[in-house]
């Protein structure tokens, strides 16, 4: 089967979902493409959008046609070409509005999986539950009469344990987007010790086509992604939970200092409290429950965050992309305040940003943000500039960010000690890639 | 000859808002036409004493019937002031030489003696659709039949075509150092006039920046980078076109206005394609006219104001009023004839790539900008005009070389 007959019918399951729409949206065009060029005129290209909410799929529809839209105007000069021979074509909104159609021509929003039987490709994006993976999985494969390729989305679950379960045999492969898949160009590819090459044949033409980064990791729960940033998350919760205690003062406070920290001082996108928030508390919870069974040497759990879910704080975002409340209260964007986790209330900033910020002193002078220094050609000489100030200072906001950044670069040695990883290298391109940090984890910055 | 004194006085240019305006916010609510209507009237209306003095208002306008869904704009003329109800209003259209088509029109009320002061404005609010709609919408300035196999820029394509053209007859990397310079030249003149759009630019290295973004036809057109085209702007501009009665009743001395010594309007047939993509024949043209009208030579010409809504045309321009020989316009400009302390300083506020190219007001403020040279009222942008090359020119371009209106001025006293 070639890479066209490969993508002729294809279902996305969990559609609707954050991640299952950005894959399903970059499918849909790349087979539209496909079925724009002279070569394939005539053939028919089928994407089924399978979710559970009928609501979810409405939205997905709504979200698609905007979305396609924005491809469409940034390759108008392409789809001049493609539909040259349309003489009722003119004008470029008349192009793209027909490329809109035709993209979403091709999407069949479905709630039921029997649709996914005729599939020969099928991308599975639904919750990060490994039974419910294999139970799908499993029964689309049993109805399948094309031995379908599976590609997962999984960013914990060990993909050779969905493949022996479901049965697949050599027919399954992770192909972990970022999120949001549209905008992200990471993908963290995972084979298992039987997946068939023509797989990753595919898998890579693909990811190229949709001008991906790949990055391999191997096996292992949480891979490299999630393996580093769960991590580094419970390190950010056990250090605001020591510096309460060591500094007897309440949780929130330290939870706005580790999060300063990790913003201001590591010279990242958000801090990591923020970052937790943005995953969703619930989706964190959730990874560490599946990768934590695969861990001997240490315990991927925080009774902080079971908290937070009892208290029903979970983050995450609105469907509109807005974030909602976590560890963080947020107001157009900005951090407003702190969860309380004992009153079980929020915090304003204003009643204690100041005590906190003196506690950690100030900045020094070299200090840059990461907005600014994310493109700056003289990145590495300005922070490293900064980072031999914090080493050099004894304030406490300093030195909690060199252990932060010393135990940042742990993590990341662990990960190819642990095989996770085969070279620093990519544990590197990962963060900085998916998680859009300045400098990668594993450097010499805070030796 | 002009067989009636004709001045022109009281310009004024509303900022030219768009990419590169620190107030820009593609995302947020912007003026719409009613207020560029006010501001730029406004403007000029204080400087002659208000609408009472007034006798006609001509609109130089291109598309607002598809930019803003607004045709009929003569209406909008009481809305500067409502002294201009009840009074004649024109709106006039030659694409993006809309601006000299109001300006020839006032005049030509001001000749016929129909009028002793008009009010001439050019007026245009292109960002409310995305380039890449905007450019359907400026496709009219060409053969509507040339739409579907034209680029989806097609402005710049029709204009990268020409690019192309002298590329492969003088040599790419000749024709594009003339370009460069002209793009350098825009952007430093635009620093010293604040309602240029690319008064903010702060790129240390123009020239280094030029030389990054290659030509990229997959992404954009073949031959051109986007810093070789104008910019997508949203501006008015207006002036006062008097008789010399004219000039006594706004009370206006003759020393702050510009006399008309004359003018050149040519068109060429639209359906047709150039003869020659390597010459502007219609510039040439009109240029030739005007200054036989006005009984000089290029020589006599102190300062021009020419239509770059693509380098390429700023440099063909240099050939076309025989600033530079066929085929040499490039080097001209590459040797800096063109900068605001050369030869022949043109576009001394930026011009369509560096003050903006609000399409249908481009030519009202090619005018304004020499009237400000020429009366010492251009601020930091001014020039030193010298008594034995007193005279200044404005080429406005509508389309692809195809209606063409030039004018010579001098000082009116």
């Amino acid at each position: 089967m070639t890479y066209e007959e490969r993508l002729q019918n294809v279902a996305v399951l969990g559609a609707a979902g954050k991640m299952g729409s950005g894959i399903l949206l970059l499918t849909a065009v790349e087979m539209a493409d496909l079925a724009l060029l002279p070569e394939n005129k005539g053939k028919t290209f089928v994407l089924h959008a399978i979710d559970v909410s009928p609501e979810g799929l409405a939205g997905l529809m709504r979200y698609l046609r905007a979305q396609v839209r924005k491809v469409a105007e940034k390759k108008t000069v392409w789809l001049r070409k493609m539909y040259a021979d349309r003489d009722d074509l003119v004008e470029n909104y008349d192009i793209i509005d027909e490329y809109i159609f035709d993209v979403l021509n091709i999407v069949r929003p479905v709630t039921t999986m029997a649709a996914a039987y005729s599939a020969n490709l099928i991308f599975e994006a639904v919750s990060e539950n490994k039974d419910l993976k294999v139970k799908l999985l499993g029964d689309i494969d049993r109805h399948n009469e094309n031995k379908p390729w599976f590609f997962t989305n999984t960013s914990s679950v060990p993909i050779h344990l969905i493949e022996k379960e479901a049965g697949l045999d050599g027919r399954i492969i992770g192909f972990h987007f970022y999120n949001p898949p549209a905008v992200q160009k990471l993908v963290e590819l995972i084979v298992t010790g039987k997946t068939d090459c023509d797989v990753v044949e595919f898998a890579l033409a693909y990811a190229k086509k949709l001008r991906k980064i790949i990055v391999p990791s191997n096996d292992f729960a949480g891979f490299i992604g999630n393996g580093h940033f769960m991590r580094d998350a419970l390190h950010g919760i056990r250090e605001a939970e020591a510096l309460a205690a060591e500094k007897n003062m309440p949780l929130y406070k330290a939870i706005y200092i580790i999060n300063k920290i990790t913003q201001d001082y590591l010279v990242r996108p958000m801090g990591i409290f923020q970052l937790i928030d943005y995953v969703g508390i619930d989706v964190v919870k959730f990874i560490l429950n599946v990768m934590n069974p695969f861990v001997t040497d240490e315990d991927l759990h925080s009774g902080l965050l079971d908290k937070m879910m009892e208290q029903g704080v979970k983050g995450g975002q609105m469907s509109s992309g807005a974030q909602k409340d976590g560890f963080l209260k947020y107001k157009g964007g900005r951090i407003t305040a702190v969860w309380d986790v004992h009153k079980q209330e929020y915090v304003e900033l204003d009643k204690f940003q100041a005590e906190c910020d003196e506690m950690m002193g100030d900045l020094p002078a070299s200090a840059v943000a990461w907005k600014s220094i994310i493109r700056n050609k003289k990145k590495d000489e300005l922070l490293a500039g900064f980072f031999n100030d914090l080493k050099a200072s004894a304030d406490l906001g300093a030195q909690l960010a060199v252990k932060y950044g010393r135990k940042s670069k742990a993590i990341g040695e662990k990960l190819v000690s642990d095989k996770v990883a085969n070279e620093i290298d990519h544990v590197n391109t990962v963060m900085l890639t998916g998680f859009f940090h300045a400098y990668g984890p594993v450097n010499n910055f805070f030796d | 000859m002009m067989r009636r004194k004709i001045y022109l006085t009281a310009g004024f240019n509303t900022v030219s808002l768009g990419t590169g305006r620190k107030e820009f916010n593609p995302k947020k609510p912007r003026p719409g036409l009613e207020h560029y209507f006010k501001e730029a009237g406004q403007g000029t209306l204080k400087q002659i004493g208000g609408a009472k003095n007034v006798d006609e208002t001509v609109i130089g306008n291109f598309m607002a019937a598809r930019f803003n869904n607004q045709a009929h704009l003569t209406g909008f003329a009481p809305l500067i002031d409502e002294g201009l109800q009840w009074k004649p209003a024109v709106r006039v259209e030659g694409a993006c030489g809309s601006g000299g088509l109001s300006l020839l029109t006032g005049m030509r009320s001001v000749l016929a003696e129909t009028a002793d002061v008009v009010l001439s404005m050019g007026i245009e609010v292109q960002n409310t659709v995305k380039a890449i709609y905007g450019a359907d919408i400026l496709a009219g300035a060409g053969w509507y039949q040339n739409r579907k196999t034209g680029h989806a820029y097609f402005f710049p394509g029709q204009f990268s075509d020409r690019a192309g053209a002298c590329y492969e007859k003088y040599g790419k990397e000749k024709v594009r150092a003339g370009m460069k310079q002209w793009f350098i030249n825009a952007i430093e003149n635009a620093r010293l006039d604040p309602t240029a759009q690319e008064y903010h630019n702060k790129t240390a290295d123009l020239g280094a920046l030029y030389d990054k973004l290659q030509p990229n036809g997959a992404a954009f057109v073949d031959h051109l980078n986007v810093l070789d085209c104008s910019k997508v702007s949203d501006g008015a501009s207006a002036i006062a076109i008097c008789s010399e009665e004219g000039l006594k009743r706004i009370g206006v001395d003759k020393k702050d206005a510009v006399e008309v010594a004359g003018y050149g309007h040519v068109i060429r047939n639209i359906t047709n394609d150039p003869t020659d993509p390597t010459e502007l024949e219609t510039i040439k043209r009109a240029a030739h006219n005007a200054l036989k009208d006005a009984g000089i030579t290029i020589d006599q010409v102190g300062t021009v104001e020419t239509h770059d809504c693509f380098s390429i045309a700023g440099v063909l321009t240099c050939e076309a009023l025989g600033l530079a020989k066929k085929g040499e316009g490039a080097d001209y400009v590459a040797a800096s004839n063109t900068a605001r302390k050369g030869a022949m300083p043109m576009n001394t506020t930026g011009g369509l790539i560096g003050w903006g190219h609000p399409t249908g007001a481009t030519g009202v403020h090619q005018a304004v900008t020499i009237w400000q040279q020429l009366t010492g009222k251009a601020g930091d942008a001014q020039i030193e005009i010298s008594n034995d090359r007193p005279y200044g020119m404005t080429i406005n371009m509508g389309g692809d070389d195809v209606t063409v209106v030039a004018i010579v001025y001098k000082r009116g006293a």
